[in-house]
């Protein structure tokens, strides 16, 4: 019945916009009514299942005479029901994480919206930048819906110390006999969250900075400049790890010190890529006609420096997040008992003698490891990808 | 014909093309650029290739050396240089014929020249490489031919780095260095285009006179039909890749067949007919005697006096270096002045550019000579032309919107196709237009050109030139208009002033600047433009010669 009257609403073809929030509108109201009547039972929840196939189905050919891209409607309904059939699979765990369902399937639409809005690059994109954008969409679901996916709680202490793998424990458990697994999933929204935070931090600042400083000159440009030649010259190791033994280790004051340090950096790369463009015409035109320093750096310079710096942002995430997990390896970054891929490394350190006489047990601290080194690659093979792109480089045959 | 062949047979075909068809890359897809085209060069003949951006003409001169630039391919057709078929060619094969039997003069020969090296290490390098001559030898025949190039101080001046020597003297230094393997074709691409009126006559004499002493055969590519009517014994006028028109330099300059060659020929007579009557005692901009100068060490405009008046163009004239740019550049506040005042109507303005109020800003606006750089990249034209409504008249929503749309009808652009576009979609001159309607939407009374034409094709320039004479009508704005171009002066100014060094050497009405007697710099300027005239080169410097004598 929501079908018909919505086909009678959209003959007359009101905007797109319109449109498709009348649609989606309708499908949240017919999914929620099914997740509702599906609770309890389990062949009224196969049932449940079969009706939303049938539902797609219908409201796909509907679609395909009103939109004009087809196939990219598709694969959003597409993933967005099959992320439905999962919570209502696991209806349990999603009803108990309302928030983390919710932004799983926030994720799930916008990546999904992201890959038709971006497909024409993307289907020229090499293996290798699909392989990291994979990865780091996986990592990104996992750490999104960490509670959902850990079988058991973040630090929840469920077996003996250094269980085998298999069994109840997937990964095994650790020195505490923490299950691995969860404690891996759990690190995941924790590093991979801080590190994003403290590089949207960092970028905030540096880029703000250098912008001011390529926009203004003079003093200006002097002092900030020797501000940062200052931070700089300091190891930004040893300096973190002076300030967090004076400031505490909350996480608060962890971002804002890898911000500050990091931004440093960020801070050069502005500052080279804005002298560039304050130097142009346009800039010229902008100052001519009296706009204010905040108007040429946010409309005139930003929106040209944006392809090095989104690439700086990918490289200088990379580096943030191994910073994060050396600095929680030292005992100075995310304290226990929260979970975090460089304390687990050396929470576990020593199981690395027993590698000769139990394999699994061996590599047992190498697995958050492992979980760093392949988000670190996929990124900068995305990053890669991206400089490739917007560098306008060419393969000469 | 200009030339008759200083020795050696013309007739025997050096060069020919059969059919070729390039292909260029654009957005992952190739677009034929280069359609059918069919040539010939004999020995000792000169042939000019001629047409706007991106009709294919450096594409094609670049072909025939058998390359073709990164992003381009040549797909069909045949190139035979002197019995040697360069398609089928081996790499190897086509190196050794490059620099030694083929040159090739790029347009900008400041970048074409490695700063690092001294010009005459930068010429012996291709003889000794080929193995022609030994180093010594190469040397010699160098101070040879710079001397006959009529460079100043010929026997040490190749021991110079390229920035030490001007901008003509380097264009004939890289002359010199394509002849040095005495090579039986040259392509020169636009060698003059990027130099001074009065340089330009230099280096066009000197490679006239050099193709001519070494019967070389050469290919000639240029925008600019009056120029390549002195060099070329033959000229090709292409458009979009396609041949228009082919025929002798005289028949082509005085019986042009196809439309777009008589566009081509008729180029520079556009003339502004309205006169504004002028108060003399209210002039709208008065600069009074500036000096001006970066970092305080060289001054560069010394005690410069001007004024503009409502209604009126006002061109400003000098080679590069003269100090018009700079001249602006105070005008508008972005380089204060040492000494001296600016006076707008009745009120002095505040010399830096932080001090005037908006209200200030708003009623002088300026067009650059680079669109590309003018425009923000990222910006819509929507916002490129809403900005300045929204900032000096304070527009908003539906009332912006019709005003943009307003004002680019006035530039004459379709407001529904080309509002939305980024300026990387506009062309060249669609481009300068928006910069035009930029400033327009201020709603200034003066308006600053500075070369706005120059960096675009002779007849999208015309174009450009009769839309701001157009808007002048209508409007009333007046125009400062800086050039070095005599005939954009002769078009569109109503007064002239005449610079040099950072001086005013002449200023006044445009009759009285243009007829005699001038101030010898003057007259230098004026008998510096070419002319469509095939022997006005050659008459102009027998003329010069005598006056020296």
């Amino acid at each position: 019945m929501a079908v018909t009257t919505l086909e009678s609403a959209l003959a007359t073809q009101p905007s797109p916009w319109a449109s498709r929030l009348a649609v989606a509108a309708v499908h949240f109201f017919v999914l929620v009514l099914f997740l509702e009547s599906l609770r309890d039972n389990t062949w009224w929840a196969i049932l449940g299942i079969l009706l939303i196939h049938v539902y797609s189905v219908l409201m796909l050919r509907f679609w395909s005479n009103l939109e004009r891209s087809t196939a990219g409607d598709t694969l959003i309904v597409t993933l967005t029901l099959e992320y439905v059939l999962i919570a209502v699979l696991f209806w349990d765990r999603f009803s108990a994480w309302p928030w983390s369902a919710f932004f799983g399937l926030f994720l799930v639409q916008a990546c999904a919206c992201l890959v038709v809005r971006f497909w024409r690059e993307l289907s020229k994109a090499p293996p290798t930048a699909w392989f990291g954008l994979v990865v780091i969409l996986l990592y990104v679901l996992v750490a999104a819906t960490a509670p959902i996916i850990a079988p058991f709680t973040e630090t929840e202490i469920v077996g003996a110390e250094y269980e085998l793998w298999g069994g109840q424990f997937l990964l095994g458990t650790d020195n505490l006999g923490r299950d691995m697994l969860t404690r891996l999933v759990y690190g995941a929204r924790n590093t991979i969250g801080i590190a994003f935070v403290a590089t949207c931090l960092a970028f905030f600042i540096g880029a703000f900075g250098g912008f001011m400083a390529a926009a203004l000159g003079g003093w200006v440009d002097m002092i900030l400049g020797r501000v940062v030649d200052v931070l700089m010259a300091i190891p930004s190791l040893i300096f973190a790890l002076l300030l967090l033994t004076i400031l505490g280790t909350s996480i608060p004051v962890l971002i804002v010190i890898i911000a500050v340090l990091d931004s440093t950096r960020v801070f050069r790369l502005a500052r080279a890529v804005g002298m560039n463009i304050v130097v142009m015409d346009f800039v010229e035109v902008a100052r001519l006609r009296g706009e204010g320093l905040w108007w040429v750096i946010r409309r005139e310079v930003l929106p040209n420096a944006m392809p090095p710096l989104v690439a700086e942002f990918g490289l200088r995430f990379c580096f943030v997040f191994l910073f994060l997990s050396a600095l929680s390896f030292l005992g100075l970054g995310i304290q226990p008992p929260t979970a975090d891929w460089g304390s687990m490394v050396r929470d576990n350190a020593t199981l690395i003698s027993f590698v000769v006489d139990d394999f699994q047990l061996g590599i047992m601290p190498l697995l958050p490891a492992a979980a760093i080194a392949l988000l670190t690659v996929g990124v900068n093979f995305v990053v890669d990808w991206f400089l490739h792109k917007t560098s306008g480089l060419r393969d000469d045959h | 014909m200009i030339t008759e062949p200083g020795n050696g047979a013309k007739g025997e075909i050096i060069l020919e093309m059969r059919g070729l068809r390039i292909e260029g890359q654009a957005d992952d897809q190739w677009h034929e650029i280069v359609h059918d085209i069919d040539l010939d060069l004999r020995r000792g003949e000169v042939l000019g290739l001629i047409g706007e951006s991106g009709a294919g003409k450096s594409t094609i001169g670049i072909a025939a050396m058998g390359f073709a630039r990164p992003g381009c391919r040549i797909t069909g057709g045949s190139i035979v240089f002197d019995g040697i078929d360069l398609r089928a060619a081996s790499e190897e094969e086509k190196r050794k014929l490059r620099g030694a039997r083929i040159a090739y003069v790029a347009q900008s020969a400041a970048a074409a020249f490695n700063p690092a090296h001294k010009l005459i290490d930068q010429y012996c390098e291709t003889p000794v490489q080929h193995g022609i001559m030994p180093r010594a030898e190469a040397e010699a025949a160098a101070k040879d031919l710079y001397r006959r190039l009529q460079l100043p101080d010929p026997d040490n001046i190749g021991f110079r780095y390229p920035h030490q020597v001007s901008g003509g003297q380097l264009q004939r230094a890289m002359t010199a260095m394509a002849m040095s393997c005495r090579p039986d074709l040259i392509i020169f691409d636009e060698p003059t285009t990027a130099l001074d009126v009065t340089t330009q006559i230099e280096v066009l004499a000197a490679i006239k006179d050099i193709v001519r002493q070494f019967n070389t055969a050469a290919i000639y590519i240029t925008h600019d039909l009056a120029v390549v009517a002195q060099m070329a014994d033959r000229i090709m006028v292409l458009r979009n890749g396609y041949l228009i028109e082919e025929g002798g330099a005289g028949d082509i300059i005085a019986a042009p067949k196809e439309e777009y060659t008589r566009q081509l020929v008729a180029v520079r007579s556009f003339r502004k007919e309205s006169q504004v009557e002028i108060d003399q005692d209210r002039p709208l901009l008065k600069v009074e005697n500036v000096t001006a100068s970066y970092g305080g060490l060289v001054m560069v405009l010394k005690d410069v006096s001007m004024e503009i008046h409502k209604a009126r163009t006002v061109a400003v004239v000098g080679e590069s270096g003269s100090g018009k740019s700079t001249l602006a550049r105070v005008i508008t506040g972005l380089l204060p002045p040492l000494e001296g005042k600016i006076y707008y109507g009745n009120e002095e303005m505040p010399a830096a550019l932080k001090h005037r109020n908006p209200e200030q800003l708003r009623r002088m606006q300026m067009i650059y000579q680079m669109p590309d750089t003018a425009l923000n990249p990222r910006h819509r034209v929507r916002e490129i032309i809403g900005r300045p409504l929204e900032f000096y008249l304070g527009l908003r929503g539906l009332d912006r919107e019709e005003r943009i749309r307003e004002l680019m009808s006035m530039i004459e652009l379709e407001a529904d196709d080309f509002i939305d576009r980024f300026p990387g979609e506009l062309s060249g001159g669609q481009k300068q237009r928006v910069c035009i309607a930029r400033a327009l939407a201020a709603e200034p009374e003066l308006i600053i050109c500075d070369e706005v034409t120059s960096a675009l094709d002779q007849l999208v320039a015309e174009e450009i030139l009769k839309l701001l004479q157009r808007l002048q009508d209508e409007l009333h704005v007046s125009y400062m208009f800086i050039t070095h171009d005599l005939a954009t002066v002769r078009a569109i100014s109503d007064e002239i002033v005449v610079m040099l060094q950072g001086e005013v050497v002449e200023q006044g009405d445009k009759e009285t600047v243009l007829t005699p007697p001038h101030h010898e710099y003057t007259e230098l300027l004026l008998s510096s433009v070419p002319e469509m005239d095939p022997d006005w080169l050659d008459n102009l410097l027998a003329k010069r010669e005598c006056g020296v004598a």
